[in-house]
């Protein structure tokens, strides 16, 4: 293993997000105030209550879960495009270092921010709703269980915006999946409602949507209540995780696009 | 001794069918400094990206002291430096800091020394500070360098280093390889500057249409392929050349003020001094005379040409 590879990878990444500072925590902050403001309290106070629980804390895990995915995999696919895009990538691709040290070093630090960002999120949330008991109490009955999800939603996410990275050819490229791709899946996973709304009919084409299961299982952790089981949610992540993993291996043994 | 770098029967092919090499064989020797000239898009990028790891080969083996570029890429390529030849740089990234970054991917510990020698060898050690953005396009090519040596390494590929670099750098830059050369760094450079090649090369390769048509001493090959012309600036103009002369490979200027005698390094010299004495006997005289020895670029213009 070269550690040091992986640690300079990794401080590289990092330091590009000190250096964006404001762009990479302020804006997640202002974009989760407007998103209670709007939803939470302007909308929310006229929703009764979701499967018992307030309108504005039902929200919570799905804002959380919705930045989670599209920061991971747009961080994960801007880390390895940007060096292929202005050509700095000669010099990772001739270092002794091995892809899957690549992976750890650039996936690593994708996750890590967008972990960063999730905890920022929920910290906002937590804060907005000590200031505004209309908004709902934010309370996390399995932290462990929120923990495991949140982390194994940010390395899925991650490798998953490696994959576009390595196979984007352009920036129309890079942002067609996060840009047109996750939103909607996001939106229509039931981040702002319970399928349970919905006629039977789109609440089965739902089940089909895999952020559904993010989404959900994330909830539960939260408040106990889910739209899925949660044993199911957390074996739809590993599966999608199993799929990215072995995108990548396939990618690596054949040098696609990268060393073709 | 092994050669460092050991290439067999190399191939590469794109995927757009483009066959970038086709079949090229290859030692270089520890120590030596080789030159591999040839036109755009003969294959001399794909071969070092490929000894580098950056490309995987199609066919046939790399290796590189020892070992397989493939199987072993570890310690192939923990041993070479590479100076490409597009000015990539992380704009936003400080000096010292890409330069470090450089030495941490290769595997090494962070030796601040080591770097502080390098930035200052490559007059860089005042700019460490600055953003890649701010330096000129002969600052970034130092930088490049100074990321290539970061790691220490025993083979360095120098990629067309001084394509649109000024004479400075072109100065500093011929140091550095100097250098190295003294501490026993392979080197290995491609360039369009052929006067450089001849200036500083040990053995020059040259590569052409993914085949490496030749690869030879340098000395050798300028003794081998180099002509030699005489020129003699005569007093009075002649009419024409007279049959005593006829012997000799001559040629008369259209004004008649000119004689030219070519002739090859391996000659013997004899030739010369039987000429000048014919002159002499036919009385004929000049005011001056010159000779003009072909250089490395009239030999490669020849040998691409030819085999085109």
């Amino acid at each position: 293993m070269n550690f040091e590879a992986i640690k300079s990878i990794y401080g590289f990444e990092m330091a590009r997000m000190r250096r964006t500072l404001l762009q990479s925590v302020i804006s997640p902050v202002i974009t989760t105030s407007l998103y209670f403001v709007v939803f939470g309290t302007a909308i929310g106070s006229r929703i009764p209550t979701i499967e018992g629980v307030s309108y504005g804390s039902f929200i919570t895990p799905g804002l959380i879960i919705l930045t989670l995915l599209t920061q991971c995999t747009a961080n994960g696919s801007i880390g390895i495009y940007f060096p292929k895009f202005t050509g700095t990538i000669y010099e990772i691709l001739s270092a002794p270092v091995a892809m899957t040290e690549i992976l750890i070093g650039y996936v690593g630090a994708a996750a890590s921010k967008g972990l960063i960002i999730g905890f920022i999120i929920l910290a906002t949330a937590y804060c907005l709703s000590l200031i505004n008991p209309d908004f709902g109490t934010i309370s996390v009955a399995h932290p462990l269980v929120m923990l495991l999800f949140m982390v194994l939603t940010a390395v899925t996410f991650s490798l998953f915006g490696f994959i576009i990275g390595v196979w984007a050819k352009n920036f129309e490229q890079l942002n067609i999946v996060p840009m047109l791709i996750v939103p909607p899946l996001t939106f229509l996973g039931g981040s702002f409602y319970s399928i349970k709304m919905l006629p039977p009919f789109w609440e089965a084409v739902s089940h089909l949507n895999p952020v559904l299961y993010l989404v959900s299982g994330f909830r539960w952790s939260f408040y106990e209540v889910s739209d899925v089981n949660p044993l199911v949610s957390l074996a739809m992540i590993g599966l999608f995780l199993a799929l990215c993993l072995s995108v990548l291996g396939w990618m690596f043994r054949t040098g696609y696009r990268l060393r073709s | 001794m092994p050669p460092i770098i050991s290439v067999k029967n190399l191939t590469k092919t794109y995927g757009n069918g483009f066959e970038a090499l086709k079949g090229v064989d290859l030692d270089i020797e520890r120590g030596e400094i080789l030159a591999l000239l040839g036109p755009n898009g003969a294959g001399k990028t794909t071969l070092i990206s490929i000894v580098c790891g950056i490309v995987n080969p199609s066919g046939g083996t790399v290796m590189v002291g020892g070992h397989n570029v493939v199987q072993d890429f570890r310690q192939t390529r923990a041993m070479i430096g590479l100076v490409p030849q597009e000015l990539t740089t992380d704009q936003f990234e400080t000096v010292w800091n890409t330069v470090s970054f450089s030495r941490g991917v290769f595997g090494k510990k962070a030796n601040p020394a080591l770097i502080e020698k390098i930035l200052r060898d490559l007059s860089l050690w005042t700019k460490k500070d600055n953003m890649l953005r701010e330096l000129s396009g002969g600052m970034k090519r130092r930088v490049l360098i100074a990321k290539a040596l970061s790691h220490e390494p025993e083979v360095l590929f120098l990629d067309e280093p001084t394509a649109g670099v000024d004479v400075n750098l072109r100065r500093d830059m011929w140091e550095v390889v100097k250098q190295l050369r003294e501490q026993g760094v392979t080197i290995i450079l491609t360039t369009h500057y052929i006067e450089e090649a001849e200036e500083i090369a040990d053995r020059v390769g040259v590569i052409n249409g993914g085949r490496l048509l030749l690869l030879e001493e340098k000395a050798a090959l300028m003794k081998q392929l180099g002509r030699k012309q005489l020129t003699l600036d005569l007093t009075e103009p002649l009419a024409a050349l007279p049959p005593s002369l006829g012997a000799f490979d001559l040629t008369l200027s259209e004004d008649g003020q000119k004689l030219m005698h070519e002739y090859s390094h391996n000659g013997s010299q004899d030739s010369i001094s039987a000429l000048l004495a014919a002159l002499t006997a036919a009385d004929i005289h000049f005011k001056d005379l010159s000779t003009r020895q072909s250089s490395l670029e009239d030999i490669f213009v020849a040998l691409v040409e030819e085999k085109a």
